[in-house]
């Protein structure tokens, strides 16, 4: 098995962190979530279910539940590298989490538990939002804690004799602050350390061999890993009632890796019961220092990865979405719901990972690698 | 340089009260109805949010500090 991500704990604890209020004074709403997701792009198919649950219990508690599953199918380009078959594996993921409202402050506790076969992923996340000023002002503090397991699949079974873990914290903090009646602002800073085992097991480098041919060998990552992100965004109310979001983020780390990410939503009701929204989205990176299509030798380096996503890339995003709200009432503890529809096209230009399923060509001199994505999100959500 | 670090005590001390005391809101509550229409929300589907976010994290080197802080429009 090649696995194509290995960021399953950042993953769980953002749908924690998702789950967070909306306002720090107000227990969010009851409501369940059933989504369906598709993502495909690049040899790999994955899609699945998610869900996710909220009730409320004397305005003062709100306890959620969820549940998601990564289907994969992958033939991708790391896949066909290595000479390996498609495959087919399964990730799920469960969570909980508790509100616990007092005063202005909102408390939130949660846990996630994530298994593919040679991974498991465990998350516990602490968070507190306080308004104040007026309630204009909202603080968050948020601290995660992962354990992960990684094992490896060799022939079909688990390797009894191999056995890694990585244990990550992630340090958040951000404020939200209302700047007019028809615009609010948005801050927030975090910081991610990883300790341990932290490159795929089943990925490989290129090296140049004596003969002048391409040969592979294991990647090797360092042991650690901080990384700091800081984001700012806004989101202003047009005079004809639509909504404008515009969001921005810089990325550095300890790899040397640094990235932009620059987000535009514009959201448009219809009268109605509908809501449309478009956004676009841009991505760009440089590379990890370890990184390296093509080294010269196994021992160029102590430390060597050829994964794309440690290379220098940038992706684009269009996406839009359509939702259309239909009332309660059948049955009557249902108050209303909302039919999902999102659409999101991803193309991926990378600048220095290049295809080298190609052959003919010596070896460094192969086509940059690009693929396309399309992402659907289809879902129904009832509040009650 | 004393009278300079008494100065700049005294404002900071100064500041650091002025803090704890409670601020009249220039954008009253009653004035927040736009701000709490449901197209304003910071995360209107939670469930699909986090999804996409994790579609772009399992391809991208860049982690952490996506969506909002979590602020609302304070409007209750």
């Amino acid at each position: 098995m090649i696995v194509i991500s290995r960021k399953t704990p950042a993953f769980a604890a953002l749908l924690l962190t998702s789950t967070l209020p909306a306002f720090a004074g107000v227990l969010p709403e009851d409501r369940a979530d059933v989504l369906y997701h598709r993502y495909d792009g690049g040899g790999v198919t994955i899609d699945g279910p998610s869900l996710l649950v909220r009730k409320s219990l004397k305005e003062k508690f709100s306890f959620s539940a969820s549940y998601y599953v990564d289907m994969v199918s992958s033939a991708s380009i790391d896949v066909e590298t290595a000479g390996a078959s498609e495959y087919k594996e399964e990730r799920t993921q469960y969570g909980i989490g508790m509100d616990y409202l007092r005063g202005k402050a909102t408390y939130t506790f949660g846990f996630t538990s994530s298994e593919e076969n040679d991974y498991q992923a465990d998350t516990a996340y602490f968070g507190i939002s306080q308004d104040m000023f007026g309630d204009l002002t909202t603080v968050s503090l948020g601290f995660t804690r992962a354990w992960d397991t990684v094992q490896r699949n060799v022939g079909g079974s688990i390797d009894p004799g191999f056995l890694r873990r990585n244990d990550r914290r992630q340090y958040r903090v951000g404020v939200s602050q209302i700047l007019t009646r028809n615009l609010i602002a948005d801050a927030s800073f975090e910081v991610i350390t990883d300790q341990g085992f932290l490159n795929n097991p089943y990925r490989s480098v290129r090296f140049l061999a004596t003969d002048g041919s391409a040969q592979l060998a294991a990647e090797r990552y360092p042991g650690t890993r901080t990384s700091n992100a800081l984001s700012v965004g806004t989101r202003y109310f047009l005079p004809y009632r639509a909504a404008l979001k515009g969001h921005y983020r810089f990325f550095t780390d300890t790899w040397g890796i640094r990235s932009h990410t620059g987000e535009l939503g514009y959201t448009h009701p219809l009268a109605g019961k509908w809501i449309l929204e478009a956004r676009l989205r841009y991505y760009s990176q440089t590379q990890a220092d370890f990184y390296r299509d093509l080294f010269p030798t196994t021992n160029f380096q102590n430390f060597l990865a050829r994964d794309k996503e440690l290379s220098t890339f940038s992706s684009q995003t269009a996406g839009i979405g359509a939702s259309y709200e239909f009332p309660g009432g059948r049955p009557r503890w249902v108050q209303k719901g909302t039919i999902n529809l999102n659409f999101d096209y991803i193309w991926f230009d990378y600048d220095n990972f290049r295809d080298a399923r190609v052959t003919g060509v010596p070896p460094g001199s192969e086509p940059l690698y690009s693929f396309n994505a399309n992402v659907i999100q289809l879902f129904v959500s009832i509040w009650f | 340089m004393t009278t300079t670090i008494k100065l700049s005590l005294a404002l900071t001390v100064t500041l650091l009260l002025s803090a704890c005391s409670s601020v009249d809101p220039w954008v009253k509550p009653y004035e927040r109805e736009r701000l709490a229409d449901i197209i304003m929300a910071a995360d209107r589907n939670p469930v699909s949010s986090s999804y996409l976010h994790h579609v772009f994290e399992a391809r991208e080197g860049a982690r952490g500090a996506v969506g909002s802080a979590g602020g609302g429009c304070g409007c209750n």
